[in-house]
């Protein structure tokens, strides 16, 4: 298989009087349709790892390739066409529109691609709530909604435009380990259906051990790299 | 551009108590623009038509004074051409003497052609007594004129010209015309009566007097007409000229309102903005949402855009209807004892829907600097601040 992502030598550095280096000279390469899991301690640098490749942050160093193109000679308008385009986002703490329903949440990223909702789009919505077992909330407010129902919500949202790369950031870490389970088996089954490339992050080791390849981040630097398959 | 209107129409109704407060600031805000405006127009446009409603606004006479004007058919053929005049009458004004028993007093005789003469000074109106002249010697004479004489109507008077001669008048009404000193000393009459007096010959009138569409054209239209005439013995007066006072008055109330109405909308402007600007804070999390999502800048700062034209617009309206109601108590209920509002208002649609554009307009320009703030906000920032 191809490699979806490429990261070349890619380092962070926050703050400009006092610089901290949360990466170091990262290379990785990811698969196009594997799903990995990213585990590390609190602060080793993975969240800020995840939203360099999802093109929400921008490396101090380094080449990213998203689809074989380099993103930092990218425009932030083609950026935005991007993600809206190739990459779901699911967020440890779901970030809805509470102003919106279920079904209008998972149907934003197909609105921002400029899209007129047909009935076949509004069906398709409808399967990807139920197959998050939200058939009977779709029409509620996301802001009256609970932690796990919003949790699946993001989760049928990051779907919606069949991207081919899904980054989750502790997508669980809100919820109960029966929660945990039920979403981790969704994942696994929505990646078997659409063959969609995921990169997840988690700090649960169990969890971690479900995923097909495990990159373990310490210091901002790969510590190890252990595939399964 | 339509995901960004819906966006912005459901943030709005989210916060239904925060929107409705904006409404009420750009509504009070056009509505104190609205009435401000139409009670200055009101009072302006009142002013005017006491002023130089029931006057000429232009008047041809010789340059000389007491001097009449010869010929004057050719000058009338010639003012008529001009597409601005509304009405125009010729008249003789002499000087005279009015006698009453051995009482004599200076007065000032005016023959009109009254069919003519009323477009102009509207006597019916002013007469408070009686009629109009209708034969030869018929007279009207001013109520001040009548009490210091004890005249009254059917009385007959002697009118004598200031070369000896004496004409009798017959008083067929009283008239007022608001002003003591013409109440006092004009005496109305036929033309030719007049003519009589001031031994004019047939081909000769003191002035040519005119109104005209636009009064505050009336000196260019002077300008205009003493070319066409092209006589150097005449020249042509027109109101502004002789009233520059009450105009340099006019002015600066236009001015003091035009003040009043922009320092109100640059104070609605600048509460459209901060409350916007606010909201950019407010909404800056489901902004990095959206942006993660692929929304680009410029549909961002379309959100905030769409919010100000959405306020301005429902804000225009209920401004518009506030105003008018504000305008509608004012009228029924600050009135004279006559039954007359103390202040004449004007009610001009265009001025009103002025009002309504420049509300939007301006609640959309006030949006501009919250809709740039949000094209800056980074989904990062959100994201690692929860």
């Amino acid at each position: 298989m191809a490699n979806l992502i490429e990261l070349n030598k890619v380092s962070k550095i926050y703050g400009t009087q006092v610089q901290t280096k949360v990466l170091h000279e990262i290379d990785l390469e990811i698969e196009e349709g594997s799903f990995n899991g990213i585990i590390g301690a609190s602060g080793s640098g993975k969240s800020t790892l995840l939203n360099i490749i999802g093109t929400l942050d921008q490396p101090t160093s380094g080449i990213i390739k998203i689809n074989n193109i380099e993103t930092h000679l990218m425009r932030n308008k083609a950026l935005a066409k991007l993600r809206n385009e190739t990459i779901g986002f699911v967020f440890q703490f779901h970030y809805l529109l509470p102003e919106f329903t279920a079904l209008e949440n998972v149907l934003m990223p197909y609105y921002i691609k400029g899209k007129k909702i047909d009935k076949h789009m509004n069906e398709r919505a409808q399967e990807l709530l139920e197959l998050v077992g939200l058939t009977k909330v779709m029409n509620n407010l996301a802001g009256n909604m609970s932690g796990g129902q919003q949790q699946r919500t993001a989760i049928a949202r990051a779907l919606i435009n069949n991207p081919k790369l899904i980054l989750a950031d502790e997508p669980t870490g809100n919820l109960d380990s029966e929660t945990t389970e039920q979403v981790y088996e969704l994942l696994r089954e929505i990646h078997r259906d659409y063959k969609t490339t995921f990169v997840i992050i988690t700090h649960d080791r169990r969890i971690a051990e479900k995923t097909d390849r495990i990159i373990e981040i310490k210091d901002g630097r790969i510590f190890s790299d252990f595939s399964k398959i | 551009m339509k995901l960004s209107f819906r966006i912005a129409l459901r943030f709005l109704f989210s916060s239904k108590g925060q929107t409705l407060l904006i409404l009420l600031g750009i509504a009070i805000g056009i509505s104190v623009q609205i009435f401000i405006g139409s009670l200055i127009q009101g009072l302006q446009s009142s002013l005017l038509d006491a002023t130089i409603g029931s006057s000429p606004h232009i008047t041809i006479k010789a340059v000389e004074k007491n001097e009449p004007l010869n010929h004057p058919e050719t000058i009338i053929n010639t003012v008529k051409k001009d597409e601005q005049l509304v009405a125009l009458s010729s008249s003789i004004t002499t000087g005279a003497f009015l006698r009453v028993d051995d009482r004599t007093e200076q007065i000032l005789v005016r023959g009109f052609n009254y069919s003519d003469a009323n477009k102009i000074y509207k006597f019916n109106d002013k007469l408070i007594e009686g009629q109009l002249p209708l034969q030869e010697n018929d007279i009207i004479i001013g109520k001040a004129l009548a009490e210091s004489f004890k005249l009254k109507i059917g009385d007959e008077v002697d009118i004598q010209s200031v070369n000896g001669h004496i004409i009798k008048g017959n008083i067929t009404g009283l008239f007022d015309l608001k002003v003591a000193a013409i109440n006092e000393s004009w005496v109305l009459s036929s033309i030719d009566f007049s003519r009589q007096i001031s031994d004019y010959s047939a081909d000769q009138i003191s002035e040519i007097e005119m109104q005209v569409i636009e009064p505050f054209d009336a000196d260019l239209i002077a300008i205009e007409l003493s070319k066409l005439i092209n006589q150097n013995e005449i020249s042509t007066v027109d109101w502004k000229t002789e009233n520059q006072q009450l105009l340099s008055g006019l002015n600066g109330q236009s001015t003091s309102s035009l003040m009043i109405q922009v320092f109100v909308v640059i104070s609605v402007v600048l509460a459209i903005a901060s409350v916007l600007a606010i909201s950019v804070m407010q909404k800056s999390r489901q902004l990095g949402i959206l942006k993660a999502m692929g929304i680009n800048d410029t549909m961002a700062s379309y959100i905030f855009l769409s919010q100000g034209f959405i306020l301005g617009v429902i804000g225009a309206i209920l401004g518009i209807l506030f105003g008018l109601g504000l305008l509608y108590s004012f009228t029924t209920f600050a009135l004279n004892p006559d039954g007359t509002p103390v202040v004449p208002i004007l009610i001009n649609p265009g001025f009103i829907l002025l009002s309504g554009v420049i509300a939007m307009s301006a609640s959309t320009l006030a949006s501009l600097i919250p809709a740039l703030k949000s094209k800056k906000l980074s989904p990062m920032e959100v994201i690692k601040n929860g």
